[in-house]
């Protein structure tokens, strides 16, 4: 059983729409800028990668702006895209053939900050009546369901920024199981000042001022991350039913392996490269074939050396060609491995690595090869996607085309 | 993938923390004996709420044993699946020899919340700032927003390096995530899965959320019986919190060990209403086909199911919808069997109750005995099934139905059933 994907929708900080992002990705455009939905001024980091341009109202229906947090607004958008893109009509599969599976970080957790102000600042009574379900970590999945008459398998995982492969996989397991379309990926967004709060306390932010420097994954200069909102949504099917009703496809989901790190101190080694020899081994190829990284590129000292060194480890020095578009949009969270995916589909179908910019200074002794600044243009055939959640979570995604992983 | 697929997936471990009992042994009596374990809400001062009853577990992490900087770190969901994760490995006798091959499968559906409010507090300064202030917030912040450390906890109290998730799929969530931890055995990805749920949501904005939408209870001047599955007077339900976390081995694994054996996980199977974030269509058609297709994976006939653990939260629309989905799935054989729902007892712990309940209909197996729907003494004319009310039934139990449903529309049906 073959699972491929045949729509994208992608809202992503720098590119409202697949077009416009993978333009800018493979330009080397960057969306990280100041916070504009608040006032960051009182915070020790101050960047972040907001989607342009979105106007929610253009695009949700007005009985659901009420009960929707921003990021299931996004969510919603781009599913509705993913499903233009793929040229399908739900309405014409069968219902319980159809699943969703997404994956969340953190909810809508800007629907609860809001509520949580109203319950403590004027009381329980003014709490939203939708409060139930719009901030927990299923709503995406069960607002897309429902939009969409979706009545079959249905999923949340919730890995952090692993998240986005790893329910790209569960989707997967649904399709080979005879699931005729599941929707899958991540769209996630906390930028508001509760959520920012909260995304302070990991230490890991980047306290940079400037776009340009604040975000630097394998560089000497590296300082922690820039987060940002979005993500994108995919369309998979089975490679069959997706032949049978003449779909186009950007390429095969091939190989998936997630391991959890050990425990500190146990001096075990990080898990990292097992789970990324166990995507190309589950793809049936070998690390010579892959043509392409997209890595985590946490920027983070300590972490990128041990994503540089599993690298390493599987393809030898400077023995693959290795990207970090998140320099462009910062870490989307659930939203960002599942970007990832779209830009290794759209590499594969334009055969051209978009770009890691700005970085300066790469730490020396990684021996990674790492495509800087610009685009780099060559057959694309098979690409993997690494993605690592807070606390130890690693997942690895191998996407082919459609000659490969059969 | 099909190559594996006849991997056969066991329980033999089980841990339970959950209002009334503390254990897994303290549960089991509590609901044998149909005692209820709701009463007044008591965290916190609800005089202000419309619902004011709850299902409290008397757990307290520092008398489990955590230390100061595990209380500190986590939420009190997370203290409670660490601590059932201990008593399932004690009771199952595993030890980890590869940890590459132990994966860890958490469900929750509103995570850390409890935390996540206290710390909100601090930092708006009791909702009076809106541009909250990050320098009063506790260094741990960041794992109470990001419910993956659920994970993270039990994966290092166990020492598992395979694959390790959170589910989140609202009330459904703790039978979604033992579904997840059996396919990833049954696939392959690993021998033995450290699977539950846990959930501790008790705190003021839960409690608000749902009294907007009355889904809870009023009975507030009669705690002990205001959880009143299938009843005609029911009301709503019991805001509970709790965890059942499980050892869950490949069939042969647990074998070669000489494993206690409680249950197979036989099948099961998940579906989406794609009606209504809250709502329920009467019919319950989707519950229906999850319980068809999780009997189908289970290749076992409607009526070789002797138990059914219902989701019978004690919402008017509920109960009605379950009821429904029985019938419409197992025929006349929905009215000979029993149906029981457990949240008579220990209240409803969100995306804890499902893994609770696999737990209860694990121990339904073992011991011959269905645990009872308490407080039900005058039933729905519209539930006309056997729901087993007050007294437990000693019956010998071979195969168990455990249905869940949740807000977002998720419908999940399990089936386990007894290894000869």
């Amino acid at each position: 059983m073959t699972t491929v994907v045949t729509g994208v929708g992608v809202a992503a900080p720098n590119g409202l729409g697949r077009d416009a992002f993978w333009a800018a990705t493979v330009a080397g455009v960057g969306g990280i800028g100041p916070i504009s939905r608040f006032d960051p001024s009182g915070y020790p980091a101050q960047l972040a990668g907001e989607v342009p341009g979105y106007e929610a109202a253009d695009h949700i229906p007005s009985r659901l702006m009420a009960q929707t947090d921003h990021m299931t607004r996004m969510s919603l958008t781009a599913a509705q895209w993913a499903l233009a893109d793929a040229s399908v009509d739900p309405s014409a599969l069968p219902e319980f053939g159809m699943g969703v599976v997404t994956a969340s970080a953190s909810g809508g957790f800007e629907f609860g900050h809001r509520e949580l102000e109203k319950l403590w600042s004027k009381g329980s009574e003014h709490v939203s009546a939708y409060q139930s379900f719009a901030w927990f970590y299923a709503v995406n999945t069960g607002q897309i369901s429902i939009r969409h008459g979706m009545r079959g398998p249905t999923g949340v995982l919730v890995t952090e920024q692993a998240g986005g492969l790893d329910a790209v996989a569960q989707a997967r397991r649904q399709v080979r199981k005879g699931v005729q379309l599941v929707m899958s990926g991540g769209v996630d967004a906390s930028l508001c000042p509760w959520g920012w709060t909260a995304q302070l306390a990991n230490g890991l932010l980047s306290t940079g001022r400037d776009p340009a420097t604040a975000f630097l994954p394998f560089d000497a200069n590296a300082s922690g991350y820039v987060p940002g909102e979005g993500g994108a949504i995919l369309v998979l099917e089975d490679e069959h039913a997706a032949a049978r009703r003449g779909a186009a496809v950007y390429g095969v989901i091939a190989g998936y392996g997630a391991t959890f790190d050990p425990r500190p101190g146990s001096g075990r080694p990080p898990g990292l490269r097992r789970a990324a020899e166990m995507a190309v081994s589950d793809a049936g190829l070998t690390p010579a074939d892959i043509d392409v990284v997209f890595a985590d590129g946490a920027g983070v000292a300590e972490l990128d050396r041990v994503e540089a060194e599993a690298i390493t480890a599987v393809f030898g020095p400077r023995g693959v060609p290795v990207t970090v578009p998140k320099t462009m949009t910062g870490r989307l969270y659930s939203g960002g491995a599942a970007l990832d995916l779209v830009s290794a589909l759209l590499s594969i179908r334009h055969g051209v690595i978009p770009p890691t910019t700005n970085i300066r200074q790469p730490v020396e002794g990684l021996h990674l090869d790492l495509v800087r600044d610009v685009a780099r243009e060559t057959p694309v055939r098979a690409a993997l996607v690494l993605a690592r959640g807070y606390g130890g979570f690693n997942a690895a995604m191998v996407v082919t085309d459609e000659r490969n992983g059969r | 993938m099909t190559s594996t697929s006849d991997r056969r997936v066991v329980i033999t471990g089980i841990g339970v923390i959950a209002p009334g009992g503390l254990g897994t042994k303290a549960f089991w009596e509590l609901l044998t004996a149909g005692r209820t374990a709701t009463r007044t809400l008591s965290f916190f001062d609800a005089t202000p709420f419309r619902s004011r009853v709850a299902a409290e577990a008397d757990f307290d992490p520092v008398a489990e044993g955590l230390s100061p900087q595990e209380v500190r770190r986590m939420d009190r969901a997370a203290q409670m699946a660490v601590v059932c994760t201990r008593e399932a490995l004690a009771d199952s006798g595993f030890e980890v020899v590869d940890p590459t091959r132990v994966g860890v499968s958490v469900g929750t559906a509103v995570g850390a919340t409890m935390s996540l409010e206290e710390e909100y507090v601090v930092v708006s300064d009791g909702g009076r700032k809106w541009l909250t202030d990050h320098r009063y917030a506790t260094p741990h912040l960041y794992d109470y927003l990001v419910p993956s450390s659920f994970a993270r906890e039990v994966a290092w109290s166990v020492g598992a390096e395979g694959p390790a998730t959170v589910v989140s799929t609202g009330c459904t969530s703790g039978l979604d995530s033992v579904g997840h931890a059996r396919e990833l055995i049954r696939e392959g990805s690993a021998d033995v899965m450290i699977a539950g749920a846990t959930d501790a949501p008790i705190s003021p904005i839960t409690v608000a959320c749902f009294d907007a939408i009355k889904a809870t209870t009023a009975r507030n001047d009669d705690p002990t019986h205001a959880s009143r599955p299938f009843d005609n007077s029911r009301d709503g339900f019991v805001l509970g919190e709790g965890s059942a976390m499980f050892v869950l081995e490949e069939l042969e694994h647990a074998r070669r060990r000489g494993a206690q054996i409680y249950a197979e996980l036989v099948g099961f199977a998940s579906r989406s209403n794609a009606f209504h974030m809250t709502g329920l269509r009467p019919d319950g058609r989707e519950m229906a086909e999850a319980i068809r297709v999780a009997l189908a994976d289970a290749r076992l006939p409607g009526d070789a199911v002797d138990y059914i653990n219902a989701h019978g939260s004690g919402t008017k629309q509920n109960d009605r919808h379950e009821t429904a989905a029985f019938k419409r799935s197992l025929g006349d054989h929905a009215y000979r069997t029993p149906v029981s729902s457990i949240k008579s007892m220990i209240g409803h712990s969100l995306g804890a109750i499902g893994s609770i309940e696999i737990a209860a209909s694990a121990l339904a197996i073992k011991h011959g005995a269905v645990p009872p729907t308490a407080n039900l003494h005058e039933r729905d004319p519209e539930c006309d099934l056997d729901y087993v009310p007050l007294t437990a039934r000693e019956q010998q139990t071979d195969v168990v139905l455990s249905v869940g449903s949740g807000f977002g529309g998720f419908q999940s049906a399990m089936l386990l059933a007894r290894v000869a």
